[in-house]
């Protein structure tokens, strides 16, 4: 299938020239943030490797994680689709539904089991929780995403949800959510956090996975550091201003239209971690700060319970009963779902994957 | 009901264009560049991409660089535009995909950018592209 050719053969067989096949390594090598002149390193290493297969998960998300994806310009998602990657199952994307759409999954699991990927957007309720808040197919995304990854040899979450809980998690959390890593530890977890993540960072990791074959350097969260190595405000071109104490007060006076530094207006750019002040958005149009927004953090864990979007980040937030909240939320679960979780720790076949029930639809936290 | 085209909007264009002073370091990067190739020949390519540039830092870095004798555009994976800048040696390297937006801009400082250079793989295959166009002559011309 998919994987058997390099994608060296398959540019090649597409009529791809050696001058579109290095720029297109140029483009990659940018887009990793890798200092150009490894453009050849790339190169060669691309031509060898395999398309692996991937899985892509969608589970508690809003979709603007995929949506972030086709929006990537380099390469196009059709080139990462269709010439890098094998995407064997995409809720979203796919063509497939209902038991087809299973049954590609289960299929690119047996035929690549041991080496494809796993992409997952979106948090999931975690043990414990009303299993019904988020299903597919009938079943738990706690079950499908532990079934899908036992044959993975690494698992991607993209976007702040998969990645650390994300919006679905905010106070007062009612769905019990939890984040891809709370559950997996058995297997290669790479993070790739932003709400949502900068399209060119979701392509630049599989891009990069690819053409080392190995897991890139992370940082404590498990974030890639060529794109997560930098703070936003190390990185900002307002950062002179910053330096001088040149702050604008309110959106619209004399500073802000200057230009100044957006820090008192909440700006969390100085904790945030993330390429937006390089990379930018929309094809490298413009990022938030340079269209006179301070940056809310978007990468970063638990931003939405970070205080307000707009105070500054010496400013202390009233937050602390955030953890304490959770836990007496999930300290209320129902037994019988407690139960019928447990009994579901077996092993992966599917028939053992329990359907969620409509009791378990109509249970209140 | 009143649409959005009800709504009075005033955009306001500063009179001058703000300086964020972050070109003039990338000149000082491309003259450590020259003074290196002019003596050991090695040369050098920035990612402009990589910089934390503010609005119009690109412009103002380009038009700075001004544009010299040599252009050149390259038909692959989209367009790649190419020219050198009004200081020899300085070359613009503007990578466009498919849909015509841009995917990488670099500056290269070297005699002739790499990409422009016939590649090797291909240099290998000239011979026998060049042996079919004969062929495709008929065998007339080669009998002659
Ligand atoms: S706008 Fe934000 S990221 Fe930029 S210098 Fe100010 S505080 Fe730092
Ligand atoms: S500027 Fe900050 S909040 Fe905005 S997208 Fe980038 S990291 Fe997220």
């Amino acid at each position: 299938m998919a994987t058997q050719k390099t994608l060296g053969e398959s540019l090649r067989e597409h009529g791809v020239t050696r001058r579109g096949f290095l720029k297109f390594c140029a483009a990659t090598a940018s887009m990793m943030a890798l200092p150009p002149t490894m453009t050849s390193a790339i190169a060669a290493a691309l031509d060898k490797a395999r398309r692996p297969s991937v899985i892509w998960l969608s589970f508690q998300e809003c979709t603007g994680c995929t949506e972030s994806l086709t929006r990537s310009h380099s390469p196009t998602v059709e080139n990462l689709i269709l010439d890098i990657i094998s995407l064997d199952y995409h809720h979203t994307l796919q063509a497939a539904s209902g038991d087809a759409a299973e049954e590609a999954r289960l299929a690119a699991m047996k035929e690549n089991w041991g080496s494809y990927l796993v992409v997952v957007d979106g948090s999931l309720p975690g043990p414990g929780s009303n299993m019904g808040y988020s299903t597919i197919a009938g079943h738990s995304n706690l079950d499908i995403l532990k079934e899908t990854v036992e044959g993975a040899a690494a698992v991607v979450a993209v976007g702040t949800c998969a990645a650390f809980g994300g919006l679905p998690r905010a106070y007062p959390n009612p769905t019990g959510a939890v984040a891809v890593q709370d559950i997996i530890t058995n297997k290669p977890i790479i993070n790739v956090s932003g709400c949502p993540p900068i399209p060119t960072v979701i392509t630049g990791v599989l891009a990069q996975y690819l053409t080392f074959g190995t897991l890139p350097e992370m940082d404590d969260y498990k974030r890639p550091l060529a794109f997560f190595g930098q703070s936003i405000h190390d990185r900002c071109y307002r950062r002179p201003f910053y330096d001088k104490g040149l702050f604008a007060e309110t959106f619209d006076d004399e500073g802000a239209k200057a230009g100044w530094c957006l820090y008192r207006l909440g700006c969390k750019g100085p904790s945030t971690y993330n390429a937006c002040a390089t990379m930018r958005w929309n094809a490298g149009t413009s990022w938030p700060v340079e269209s006179g927004h301070p940056c809310l953090g978007c990468s970063e864990p638990d931003f939405w319970d970070a205080g307000g979007f707009y105070q500054a980040l010496s400013v202390p937030t009233a937050n602390a009963t955030h953890t304490l909240a959770v836990a007496g939320v999930a300290g209320a679960v129902v037994g019988g779902v407690a139960a019928a979780v447990a009994k579901k720790q077996q092993r992966h076949a599917v028939a053992d994957r329990e359907p969620v029930t409509i009791e378990q639809l109509e249970q209140r936290l | 009901m009143s649409g959005p085209e009800s709504i009075s909007l005033a955009v306001e264009v500063p009179k001058v264009a703000q300086e964020w002073g972050n070109s003039l370091p990338i000149l000082h990067e491309v003259r450590h560049a020259l003074e290196r190739l002019a003596t050991t020949g090695v040369p050098g390519i920035i990612d402009l991409g990589a910089i934390p540039f503010g609005p119009g830092d690109e412009a103002r870095l380009l038009a700075r660089l001004g544009r010299g004798e040599v252009e050149a555009v390259i038909h692959a994976l989209g367009e790649t535009r190419i020219w050198e800048s009004a200081v020899p040696a300085v070359w613009l390297i503007d990578h466009y995909n498919a849909e015509g937006e841009r995917i990488a801009l670099h500056i290269e400082i070297d005699r002739i950018p790499s990409l422009l250079l016939t590649q090797p793989e291909d240099l290998a295959e000239a011979t026998a592209r060049l042996d079919g166009i004969l062929d495709g002559e008929g065998g007339a011309g080669a009998s002659a």
